[in-house]
C-alpha cells in the first residue's frame, strides 16, 4: 500500500515565559491510502497537539513545530508558506472536532458553510456549488437536504450538525481526514450513526483518516491501526487486533483493565494510580514510570526508546529491552 | 464523638431490604412560556411518570441518552425542582409537598448530591477547608474544633492528603476535584448519595480512581446510590439494577446481569448494540442496530409509546397506546407492547 502520510520524529514545543513546554516531544507516525490511524492517548497527552500540527494550526507564536517532517504524499508540509499551506487544507487535509456547534458558524447557514469551501478551493461557481452541497448532505444522510441548506446550525441537534461537519470537510474529496474526538459529544445511538457514516466514507472515497480519541471501543470498531500516546510521545503503535489481543506497554494495559466494558464483569477496576504528568514537568527517565506497576531502577534513570517489534509493532518499554529483561 | 454518627450506619447491611426512596408516577413538566404575557403555551415533559423503589444500600443506574430526564429526575428527587405530578416517599416520609424549612432539617442532610463537572461545581474562591464544611455549618453541626477534625477526616477518607486543606480548587486535577464533591457529600453522613454523572467528565485512567472509591465509600458507610450516566459499561459495572430511560419515561428496569444479558425493550437492545467495545480478533461480531432519526422533542412527545418512532419493532397499536410498566419476570419490569 502507498504512504500517503509520514511524520518523523515531530516535535511541537510551547514557549511560555521562559519555560519550554514539549507538549509533543518526537512523534513517528505513517497512514497509508485508504487506511484509518486510530491516536489514543488522555488529556494532556499531545494527541491533539499532534493532529494540529499536521494541519500546521498550531496556536502561533506560542507553539511552533521545531523539529521533523510531515511528508504528505511527498511534499514537506512543514517547508510550506501559509500560502501554500492553504492550499492543502481542505483540499488535501480536511478536520472535523469534537464540538460542532463551535466549528460551524452559527450566522451563517449550512448551505453557505458548505459552498464557501467548494467556491474557495474548488473554485466552482455559486450554482455549481449549491448543487453539490445538495449532493453532500444527501451523501451524509440527510432526506431534506435542498431545505436543510437554508437552515442555521442552531436548528441541527448534534448529531446532525456533525455530520454537516463530515459534509464540509469531505466536500472538495481530501485525501486525509483528521477527526479530533467526533462522537465524544454525542450519545451512542448517534455515534454508531457517525462513526458508521465514516467508514463508509471511507471505503467509497478512499480516504485516509487520521481519528484522535480516548475511546478504546471506537478506535476497535473503525480504525485499521493504533498510536497510543502517553505524555507527548508515542508509547505503543500496533495493527488494532493485535494490540487488543496483547497490549504490550504497561500504560495500553493498564488503559484496558481500568475500563469497564459492557460485556464482561470486572469485580474491581485496575486504577493507574496518579494522575497525568504535566507537559511543563515531565518526570525523567520513562515519563510513565511514577504510574507504572512494573518499574525498575533503570525506568527513572534512563528514557526508553521506541523499539520495533516486528509484524508492524512497536513499543517504547524497557520491558521489551533484551538488556531490561534480564534485569 | 465525632464518629458515632458513621459507626450507625456501618451496621445496616445490604441484606436489610428495607426501601429507603420510593418515587410513584413521579413528573416533572416545565412550562414554555411565549408572547408578551408570557401565557404558557406548553410544556417540556422532562420526567413523564416515574415510579421507582429503592433498597437500601443498593445503587441504582440510571441511563438514556441526553434528554431522557435522567438527571432531572434526580434533582427532582432532592427538591431542587418542584415535582409536577406523584410523590416522593424517602424513609417513609412523604416528601413531595414539604417546606423549605423541614426540607432542611430533615432530608437535605440524607440526601446528597454529586455533580459531574468538578471544575463549575467547586467555589474556585474558596478553599478545601471552607468547601468541605460548609455544610457542617449550615446545619449547625459540630462544635469549631470538632468540624476541623471532620474535614480533615473526610480528606483522608476520599484518598486526599489533609495537609492540603488550605488549597484551592484551581490547584487539583479533575480526578480530585471530584474527590472533593465526593467529601463534600460526605460531610452531612448521608444516607442517599444522588451521583450525576460523576466520572463522565475524567481521563479513562482517573475514572476506575473514582468508580473505586465510591464502591469502596459505599461499602465502609452503608450508602445508596443513584448512579446517572450516559454510559452503559460504567454503569453495568457499579450498579445493581439498572433503569432505562428515554424521553421522560422509564422503559425497562431490571437486575443489571438480566438487563445486559437479555434486554427486552427494543430500545435497550439498540443503546447496547450501539456501544463500541474493545475487542480481541477472534471476538464475535455483534449484531448492531443503528437507530435512525433523532430524539423527538420533549415538548411533543410522539403518541402512543414514546419510542414508536424510531422503533424497528413498532406496530400499530404503538402508534396509539401507551404501554403499561409492568413486570413481565422476577423484578424485571418493560414498558412495551412487545410483551403484553
Amino acid at each position: 500500500m502507498a504512504t500517503l502520510l509520514e511524520v518523523k520524529n515531530l516535535k511541537t514545543y510551547f514557549y511560555k515565559k521562559k519555560t519550554v513546554i514539549p507538549a509533543v516531544d518526537g512523534v513517528d507516525l505513517k497512514i497509508n491510502k485508504g487506511e484509518t490511524l486510530a491516536i489514543v492517548g488522555e488529556s494532556g497527552s499531545g494527541k491533539s497537539i499532534t493532529s494540529l500540527s499536521i494541519m500546521k494550526l498550531v496556536p502561533s507564536p506560542a507553539g511552533k513545530i521545531v523539529e521533523g517532517e510531515i511528508i504528505l504524499d511527498g511534499k514537506n508540509l512543514v517547508d510550506l508558506s501559509e500560502a501554500e499551506m492553504c492550499k492543502v487544507r481542505g483540499n488535501d487535509i480536511s478536520m472535523i472536532f469534537q464540538e460542532p456547534m463551535t466549528s460551524l458558524n452559527p450566522v451563517l447557514t449550512v448551505g453557505e458553510q458548505i459552498t464557501e469551501v467548494l467556491m474557495y478551493h474548488q473554485k466552482m461557481s455559486k450554482a455549481e456549488s449549491t448543487k453539490k452541497a445538495i449532493e453532500m448532505l444527501e451523501m451524509v444522510g440527510f432526506s431534506r437536504a435542498a431545505e436543510l441548506i437554508n437552515d442555521y446550525p442552531h436548528r441541527l441537534s448534534g448529531g446532525m450538525r456533525q455530520r454537516v461537519m463530515i459534509a464540509i470537510a469531505m466536500s472538495c474529496n481530501p485525501k486525509l481526514l483528521i477527526a479530533d474526538e467526533p462522537t465524544t459529544a454525542l450519545d451512542v445511538t448517534i455515534q454508531a450513526q457517525i462513526l458508521d457514516l465514516m467508514k463508509d466514507l471511507s471505503h467509497k472515497f478512499d480516504t485516509s483518516i487520521l481519528l484522535i480519541t480516548h475511546d478504546l471501543g471506537v478506535v476497535s470498531e473503525v480504525a485499521d491501526k493504533i498510536v497510543v500516546m502517553y505524555g507527548g510521545q508515542v508509547v505503543e503503535q500496533s495493527p488494532v487486533d493485535d494490540l487488543f489481543d496483547e497490549p504490550l506497554h504497561p500504560y495500553t494495559v493498564g488503559l484496558m483493565n481500568s475500563i469497564p466494558t459492557i460485556e464482561g464483569e470486572i469485580e474491581r477496576l485496575q486504577s493507574i494510580e496518579g494522575n497525568v504528568p504535566s507537559p511543563e514537568n515531565m518526570p525523567k527517565g520513562c515519563r510513565f514510570a511514577p504510574r507504572c506497576s512494573k518499574a525498575f531502577d533503570r525506568c527513572f534513570a534512563e528514557a526508553p526508546q521506541l523499539k520495533q517489534m516486528g509484524n508492524d509493532r512497536a513499543v517504547r518499554c524497557f520491558l521489551y529491552d533484551d538488556e531490561g529483561a534480564k534485569a | 464523638m465525632i464518629s458515632t454518627n458513621v459507626e450507625n450506619k456501618v451496621d445496616t447491611s445490604k441484606e436489610n431490604s428495607e426501601i429507603i426512596l420510593e418515587l410513584q408516577d413521579v413528573k416533572k413538566y416545565f412550562p414554555i412560556k411565549a408572547g408578551l404575557l408570557q401565557r404558557n403555551v406548553g410544556n417540556v415533559k422532562a420526567v413523564d411518570g416515574i415510579s421507582l423503589q429503592i433498597k437500601k444500600g443498593e445503587t441504582i443506574g440510571l441511563v438514556g441518552e441526553s434528554g431522557c430526564g435522567k438527571s432531572t429526575t434526580g434533582r427532582t428527587i432532592i427538591r431542587l425542582y418542584e415535582p409536577t405530578d406523584g410523590k416522593i416517599i424517602f424513609k417513609g416520609k412523604d416528601i413531595t409537598h414539604m417546606s423549605e424549612n423541614e426540607l432542611r432539617k430533615t432530608v437535605r442532610r440524607d440526601i446528597q448530591m454529586v455533580f459531574q463537572d468538578p471544575f463549575a461545581t467547586l467555589n474556585p474562591r474558596k478553599s478545601l477547608r471552607s468547601i468541605i464544611k460548609e455544610p457542617l455549618i449550615t446545619h449547625n453541626l459540630y462544635t469549631a474544633k470538632e468540624r476541623e477534625e471532620k474535614v480533615k477526616e473526610l480528606m483522608e477518607t476520599v484518598g486526599l492528603n489533609a495537609s492540603f486543606i488550605n488549597r484551592y480548587p484551581h490547584e487539583f486535577s479533575g480526578g480530585q476535584r471530584q474527590r472533593i464533591g465526593i467529601a463534600r457529600a460526605l460531610a452531612l453522613n448521608p444516607e442517599l448519595i444522588i451521583a450525576d454523572e460523576p466520572v463522565s467528565a475524567l481521563d479513562v485512567s482517573i475514572q476506575a480512581q473514582v468508580i473505586n472509591l465510591m464502591e469502596d465509600l459505599q461499602e465502609e458507610f452503608g450508602l445508596t446510590y443513584i448512579f446517572i450516566s450516559h454510559d452503559l459499561s460504567v454503569v453495568r459495572h457499579i450498579s445493581d439494577r439498572v433503569g432505562v430511560m428515554y424521553l421522560g419515561k422509564m422503559m425497562e428496569l431490571a437486575n443489571k446481569e438480566d438487563l445486559y444479558a437479555e434486554p427486552l425493550h427494543p430500545y435497550t437492545q439498540a443503546l447496547l448494540s450501539a456501544v463500541p467495545v474493545p475487542k480481541k480478533s477472534g471476538a464475535i461480531k455483534r449484531e448492531r442496530i443503528v437507530l435512525k432519526g433523532e430524539l423527538p422533542s420533549p415538548s411533543n412527545p410522539p403518541s402512543g409509546c414514546v419510542f414508536h418512532t424510531r422503533c424497528p419493532a413498532a406496530t400499530d397499536i404503538c402508534r396509539q397506546l401507551v404501554p403499561e410498566f409492568k413486570e413481565v419476570k422476577q423484578g424485571h419490569f418493560v414498558a412495551c407492547h412487545l410483551y403484553e
